[in-house]
């Protein structure tokens, strides 16, 4: 066990290191961003005596390096800094949202994950029959569909001819959780059509892979009925490939959500970078990149546990 | 010795099919076979006979790409060929088993050896969890895997090739079938570690009076197993008697033919009284990055124009040397000296004329061509980077080294790797290594992956080579015979270290240093009471593995002529 901690804390410090590299691009280039921030805080009026007093208040007529270590001090411990727009911390404003949005994507994943499995093992069980066929198709019709006309697709017939569920997801601080599952039931639904197939297919690629091996031959010559050569003989060995494509579409789920949140008026961290960037409220933008940044690292990372602990030459070694 | 009942598995004009390049075409092209209760059968004949489909039609079941397209399969009164499919899988590790060629890739690798040794009892109900692997321990037992209680907990990685084999042979035990198909379960084994797994199957085949089907390759391993032997060619009965009249008095041309495989034999080369030697490995220690030493002290010289053969099982360091040699693996301490210059430790920092001095021929002829490159380029290249030839000159030489390698040039000229058959890659191989006008070759293993006949061919033309072109060779190779025919001096390895090393004829006679003699009289002999007397005089726990590991390889007998 000791060789997997050891493995697990070196991939954590590499994603650190990563995470760092990418807080210096974050930063510089929303400073490459064109047009000045105290000019577009105080409008087209403002003296210069004014907006020098504002940049000094800022610290934006400090060198750059100093106010990226400045914010990236902050950043570790949470802190983000106000934003230019409300003045409210960084930190409060985007912390509700983003609660929001690992609300969505953990709601869609629930349901994504559990089906593009098992219907991952279905088809490669029911190779090249029509029923793998049918599937085939469906979940790439909808996974080559753009989320928002998925999106509208499904308010217009869940929402709008049949007023099965509402078109809007919006949320109050007084709802129950049911009430909640039940208002944002159609942005999830988008999300679970749009991540469903990626997952299926390579469940499915990575069974049917393993089909050709020796172990898998010697499975069926010992009698083993072919469902239990899929799930018991094949899945086991397929879990690597399969938890990484997961990964990267929980990591989608979460930094991948702007149009469907924009589409069902979610109130999640999509939508606050989506303002941000039209406000120029760069502490947000760049709190909320790295946020996003920080998500794709930790999923790959949990990936790379995964994989390392489904491998039984790295969990029991000689 | 065969009790023989009444009739188990009848076949009859047998046809199978396969399919390839869009169509179906016979593989099997009508065979019949009758097996009793308790007998064991070889299946022998080369590669691409269709040994291995027999057996597995046997069972009823048809590879993916093959079909059973006529004939008559009857086990124990059941007609196989028109049963259902459930009906067939129930038959199927409960009355027929099955043991792969390699354990090491027939056992999942996710879990426990025990685990899957219960499946088949525990999917026919036959037994309790705990009952079957207490039946699971008593087969070990049997086996004579070491800790018997303990091993079954393990995963496969964690378990040695031959213990894997011996537990895969439990595992086809476990439901104590009518029937075993052993699949060359010792092929990929090293000699050592064949005779323990040999013992084992023998026993409990015997023990249990259970009915074996057994397909290999190799005629000596046969003659101890089986009681009447199959001969197979292309698909074909060649004929059928039983084992004693087989050996001693073959009808057909191709079985003789087969019998008489390893008539050649190089005459010995001696090294010159005062010479510098062409390559000179001294006290080399090598190790790959992270990892413990492979390679211990090794020292050992090869002189122009000479063989010298390095055996040893797999991990002995064989390869390594070879690495070592090339520059593909700088060693940790030591040198390669040539012509008693040294010669930088990695290849990176050799001249082209030092890289062109040593050239590899591989193992697997399959993997080591590019599947997509022409003929005239594979030999082409090294030529031209070598010699700088280009255009008509090229061509020549390409043409002269096809000649060389007895390939009709405007025959092969344009063609594909795999359009060619195992022997003819291999002759490629050669001649890509030729093409570089070496002075020195590491042959690694190059005929082990051939049928025996295929094999004796490539020996040879090596043999003829090396005489036009004055050529040295290291010869890496795990099988004596070989070393016997071509090889003019013999180094042999164990755990990285050389044990023994000398002129071929005074390492062939004794005394020998222990793992030398353990190697040689691990060696199966066409003799079919060979096994049973050498279990006699060894003793059933003084062979393969067990008996390696009581061998100290710093043992004082190490001969040698510079030692």
């Amino acid at each position: 066990m000791g060789d997997i901690l050891g493995l697990v804390a070196k991939r954590l410090g590499m994603g650190l290191i990563i995470l760092l590299v990418i807080s210096i691009i974050i930063f510089f280039m929303v400073e490459l961003l064109p047009g000045d921030i105290a000019q577009a805080v105080l409008g087209q009026g403002a003296t210069p005596e004014n907006l020098a007093a504002l940049r000094k208040e800022m610290g934006l007529d400090q060198p750059a390096v100093l106010r990226y270590l400045h914010w990236l001090s902050g950043a570790v411990t949470l802190d983000f800094g106000n934003s230019i727009v409300t003045g409210a911390s960084v930190a409060q404003t985007i912390g509700e949202r983003f609660a929001n949005t690992l609300f969505l994507a953990a709601y869609a994943a629930a349901i994504a994950v559990p089906i593009s499995i098992v219907l991952g093992v279905l088809v490669a069980l029911l190779r090249n029959s029509i029923f793998d066929r049918v599937a085939n198709v469906a979940t790439l019709t909808s996974i080559s569909s753009p989320e928002f006309f998925l999106g509208y697709i499904l308010i217009l017939y869940l929402a709008v001819k049949t007023g099965m569920f509402p078109a809007i997801a919006s949320l109050s601080n007084d709802m129950s959780f049911g009430d909640l599952l039940y208002r944002t039931f159609l942005p999830a639904l988008t999300l679970v059509l749009v991540v469903t197939a990626h997952m299926m297919r390579m469940t499915r690629a990575a069974i049917i892979n393993l089909l050709a091996s020796p172990y898998i031959e010697m499975a069926r010559l010992k009698g083993t009925p072919p469902w239990k050569v899929i799930v018991k003989h094949a899945l086991p060995n397929a879990w690597a490939p399969i938890i990484n494509v997961v990964a990267l579409n929980l990591a989608y789920l979460i930094t991948g959500v702007v149009l469907v949140e924009v589409v069902f008026v979610y109130p999640g961290i999509g939508q606050a970078l989506v303002d941000a960037v039209s406000k120029r409220d760069f502490p947000v933008v760049q709190a909320c990149c790295l946020i996003f940044a920080a998500t794709f690292i930790l999923l790959n990372l949990a990936a790379d546990v995964g994989s390392i602990l489904t491998n039984p030459r790295l969990r029991h070694p000689k | 010795m065969p009790k023989k009942k009444d009739v188990l598995l009848k076949i009859r004009d047998l046809k199978i099919q396969g399919y390839s390049d869009e169509s179906w075409i016979d593989i099997i092209k009508g065979v019949d076979l009758t097996l009793h209760r308790g007998e064991v059968m070889g299946l022998i004949g080369e590669s691409g006979a269709g040994k291995s489909t027999i057996g597995a039609a046997c069972m009823g079941y048809a590879r993916d790409g093959t079909r059973i397209s006529n004939g008559s399969i009857e086990f124990d009164g059941m007609e196989l060929t028109t049963a259902s499919e459930s009906e067939r899988r129930a038959l199927r590790g409960s009355r027929i088993a099955y043991v792969a060629q390699s354990a090491a890739a027939s056992f999942n690798p996710a879990h426990k050896i025990i685990d899957q040794h219960t499946e088949a009892p525990l999917q026919y109900r036959l037994k309790k969890r705990l009952e079957a692997q207490e039946d699971a321990m008593d087969l070990y037992e049997r086996l004579r895997l070491p800790n018997p209680k303990e091993i079954g907990f393990r995963y496969p990685h964690q378990v040695s090739g031959g213990q894997l084999q011996r537990a895969m042979t439990a595992m086809a035990m476990s439901c104590r079938p009518d029937l075993i198909i052993f699949d060359e379960p010792t092929t990929a084994l090293d000699v050592t570690t064949q005779i323990e797994v040999l013992a084992a199957i023998r026993d409990i085949v015997d023990q249990f009076n259970t009915a074996a089907i057994y397909i290999t390759h190799d005629l000596a391993v046969v003659a101890q197993m089986a009681d009447t032997i199959k001969v197979l060619l292309k698909g074909e009965e060649v004929e059928e008697a039983s084992t004693k009249e087989m050996l001693d008095n073959p009808k057909e041309e191709y079985t003789k033919s087969l019998w008489a495989v390893r008539s050649f034999e190089s005459p010995q080369r001696h090294r010159p009284k005062d010479g510098v030697p062409l390559i000179s490995i001294r006290n080399v220690d090598a190790s790959y990055t992270g990892g413990d030493k492979v390679l211990d002290d090794v020292s050992f010289d090869i002189y122009e124009g000479m063989t010298v053969a390095v055996v040893g099982e797999s991990g002995s360091g064989k390869s390594t040397t070879a690495r070592v040699i090339t520059g593909l693996l700088p060693p940790s301490k030591g040198e390669v000296l040539f012509k008693g210059e040294p010669f930088p430790p990695s290849y990176k920092d050799r001249t082209k004329d030092q890289l062109r001095q040593c050239q590899m021929i591989y193992q697997m002829a399959d993997t080591a061509l590019n599947p997509k490159v022409r003929i005239s380029e594979i030999i082409g290249r090294p030529a031209a980077f070598y010699s700088g030839l280009k255009g008509v000159a090229l061509k020549n030489r390409v043409d002269e080294l096809l000649d060389l390698i007895e390939l009709e040039p405007s025959q092969y000229y344009n063609r594909y790797p795999p359009e060619l058959s195992g022997g003819q890659k291999q002759r490629i191989g050669i001649a890509r290594a030729l093409a570089a006008e070496p002075t020195f070759i590491v042959c690694d293993e190059v005929t082990s992956a051939l049928d025996q006949l295929v094999a004796e061919g490539i020996l040879r033309l090596l043999d003829r080579l090396q005489n036009e072109l004055g050529l040295a060779y290291m010869f890496i190779t795990h099988d004596l015979a070989t070393v016997r025919s071509i090889a003019d001096e013999v180094v042999v390895m164990q755990h990285g270290k050389v044990v023994e090393q000398g002129p071929k004829d005074e390492m062939f006679t004794p005394p020998h240093h222990p793992y030398t003699d353990l190697l040689l009289s691990s060696v199966p002999e066409m003799d079919p009471n060979w096994l049973t007397t050498l279990l006699e005089e060894r003793g059933v726990d003084n062979v393969g593995d067990a008996a390696a590991a009581r061998i100290d390889p710093k043992d004082p007998k190490i001969t040698g002529v510079n030692a």
